[in-house]
């Protein structure tokens, strides 16, 4: 097994996502563990300078392109492509993060490759990589091996801490050439930059943070006054925001933002993968959900197995009466 | 407009879920389906295309335990026409399932010269494809995920779609028609229909059955789940029991302990 573990450098707007250190920093471990070289693949337009900040791979494929500029999961599948058949390599981890989404699947139905989604870890066992992937919604694991190569592995976000995957070394970076079409078919028009909101939840002591288990929009009266009893702001996840009954600024997860107040109390959220990314790092989680089997119980310090509609009165008025 | 929605059905995890006794897949005797989250933002992002400019929806669904109650509900929201793919192996991956339905589009006229294909921009048991990209690389149309809002350009030859990035970013883009969207969300919640609306649109219309495509996918790059477990839950948090009051008494003392209150 000669072929090299390739990461795929996500950047966007010119910086370098988070997921790229995480992702070197597991590539590094299993690029070892295979004694392959780990290469980072750098895609973008004038972004060579990004590349000198991945110096945990051992080298870089840069690639330059107009068609690059912005994240189009199409002509990004598409470099990829071409260069996955020159080189050849083992595996390759792709994020799958809101900017790359789409990318790992494309390409793999170009070159014929299998695809391993939603891999939380990955490690070497007898020589061959095994993924741990986490499915229906955070309630199933599964330890999945690809057969055939390459593996394009879809990485969730948190498979390690991103600082361990900066490095002050300075990598040999060689820009390759790819054939692409001068622009994306699909254009970006435009930015739409979210709208500041009344309350920057990412700037709270406290948040209370609602899903579906809320049950209807007008029980969000009731949370928002726990949340004021407490000092802090409400916030939500995503099918609470899919129903308009919190505006997108109030967003924990993916699609939003991530949050690490110094208490978040989780009411009726089951705990996705998606959400849990945005608030996993709080130092104190405490989660009510009627459903003893939610995920949400695998990050929260503290867990109560009931409706969150139960709580929310009695804890406002304990809360209320403790401050006065 | 002629739309195509694309649903799928999943396990409902609201439900408990069980191993299979070879620990390699769920256990389906006992398995609740229910439709995909995001097919059916999808579903309601073509009705609102369809409300907006007219047209026509078609559904076209994988035979699955409770699909057909997903199908007349479709017809009963505006749906057109709704067709089933029957006689196909249930329990597909989702590679093969992304391969069904390009194979069965592919080979259906109507089907494969309609203006857009939406679908659900993931589903929880994506592990090994979305079927979004597969379907664009096999139908050689372009791919836009993550999507949140569809708008028919005036030309009527492209569409602006809005797609998620993150922090709150979104991003509108330009696609030309024909092309396949993944849908995040709808850009409004999926409507309600009540269930009389359901029993009418079973009397007054039919689902169509589509026979699944014989050839199988030969030479379908594979995975292999070599085991499945259920995470131990709540061997990270401490659970706290009791009546509410001395829930909330516990938590107060927690909260005063942090110096939050």
């Amino acid at each position: 097994m000669s072929g090299k573990i390739w990461v795929v450098a996500e950047q966007w707007r010119g910086k370098l996502s988070e997921i790229t250190f995480e992702s070197l920093a597991l590539g590094r471990e299993v690029a070892d563990g295979l004694g392959v070289p780990l290469q980072a693949v750098l895609l973008g337009h004038n972004v060579k300078n990004l590349a000198g900040a991945l110096g945990l791979a051992d080298s870089v494929i840069y690639i330059d392109h107009p068609a690059l500029a912005e994240p189009d999961a199409g002509s990004q599948a598409d470099a990829l492509a071409q260069l996955v058949r020159q080189h050849k390599p083992h595996a390759l981890l792709v994020p799958l993060t809101n900017v790359s989404l789409g990318i790992g699947t494309l390409l793999a139905e170009q070159v014929g490759a299998p695809v391993v989604n939603f891999c939380k870890d990955l490690r070497v066992v007898d020589g061959r990589l095994e993924a741990d992937c986490v499915l229906y919604g955070g309630k199933i694991e599964a330890t999945v091996t690809a057969k055939g190569d390459p593996a394009v592995i879809g990485l969730s976000p948190g498979s390690r801490p991103p600082d361990k995957g900066r490095s002050e070394k300075k990598p040999p970076v060689e820009e390759v050439a790819v054939t692409l079409p001068d622009q994306p078919v699909i254009k970006l028009k435009a930015y739409l930059e979210p709208d500041a909101g009344d309350v920057d939840i990412t700037q709270q002591d406290v948040l209370v943070a609602v899903g579906r288990g809320i049950q209807s929009k007008e029980n969000l009266a009731l949370a928002e006054e726990l949340a004021g009893a407490l000092g802090g702001a409400l916030c939500g996840s995503r099918p609470v925001i899919d129903q308009g009954w919190l505006p997108l600024s109030r967003q924990v997860g993916k699609s939003g933002v991530s949050v690490k107040p110094r208490l978040y109390l989780a009411l009726g959220i089951s705990g996705a993968p998606e959400h849990i990314e945005g608030m996993k790092d709080a130092p104190l989680i405490v989660a009510v959900n009627s459903d003893p089997q939610a995920p949400i119980f695998n990050v929260a310090h503290y867990g109560i197995v009931a409706d969150a509609m139960d709580m929310i009165p009695t804890l406002k008025e304990t809360v209320q009466a403790l401050r006065g | 407009m002629n739309i195509l929605v694309l649903m799928r059905m999943v396990p409902d995890v609201v439900e408990e879920l069980e191993i299979a006794p070879d620990g390699k897949g769920l256990d389906t005797e006992y398995l609740r389906m229910i439709v995909n989250e995001s097919d059916d933002h999808a579903l309601e992002q073509a009705l609102i295309l369809k409300e907006r400019r007219g047209g026509k929806v078609t559904v076209l669904a994988l035979d699955a335990p409770d699909v057909d109650d997903v199908l007349f509900s479709a017809v009963a929201k505006g749906a057109d026409r709704v067709l089933k793919i029957e006689g196909g192996d249930g329990g597909l991956t989702t590679r093969a399932a992304a391969g069904v339905f390009a194979k069965v589009i592919d080979s259906q006229s109507d089907l494969k010269s309609v203006d857009v294909v939406l679908t659900g921009v993931q589903a929880i048991d994506d592990l090994d494809a979305l079927v979004a990209p597969i379907l664009s690389r096999r139908l050689g149309l372009p791919y836009l995920g993550i999507v949140t809002k569809v708008t028919l350009d005036e030309s009527g030859k492209a569409v602006t779609a809005v797609r998620e990035f993150s922090a709150g970013v979104r991003g509108e883009f330009e696609v030309p028609l024909p092309a396949v969207l993944g849908i995040q969300a709808a850009e409004k919640p999926p409507r309600y229909v009540p269930v009389a609306k359901v029993r009418a649109a079973m009397k007054s219309h039919k689902i169509e059955s589509v026979g699944a495509p014989t050839t199988a996918d030969a030479g379908l790059p594979l995975i292999e789940v070599m085991r499945m477990r259920k995470p131990e839950v709540s061997s990270h948090a401490q659970m706290l029991d009791g009546a509410p009051e001395e829930i909330s008494k516990k938590l107060a003392g927690i909260f005063t302990e942090r110096g939050l209150l």
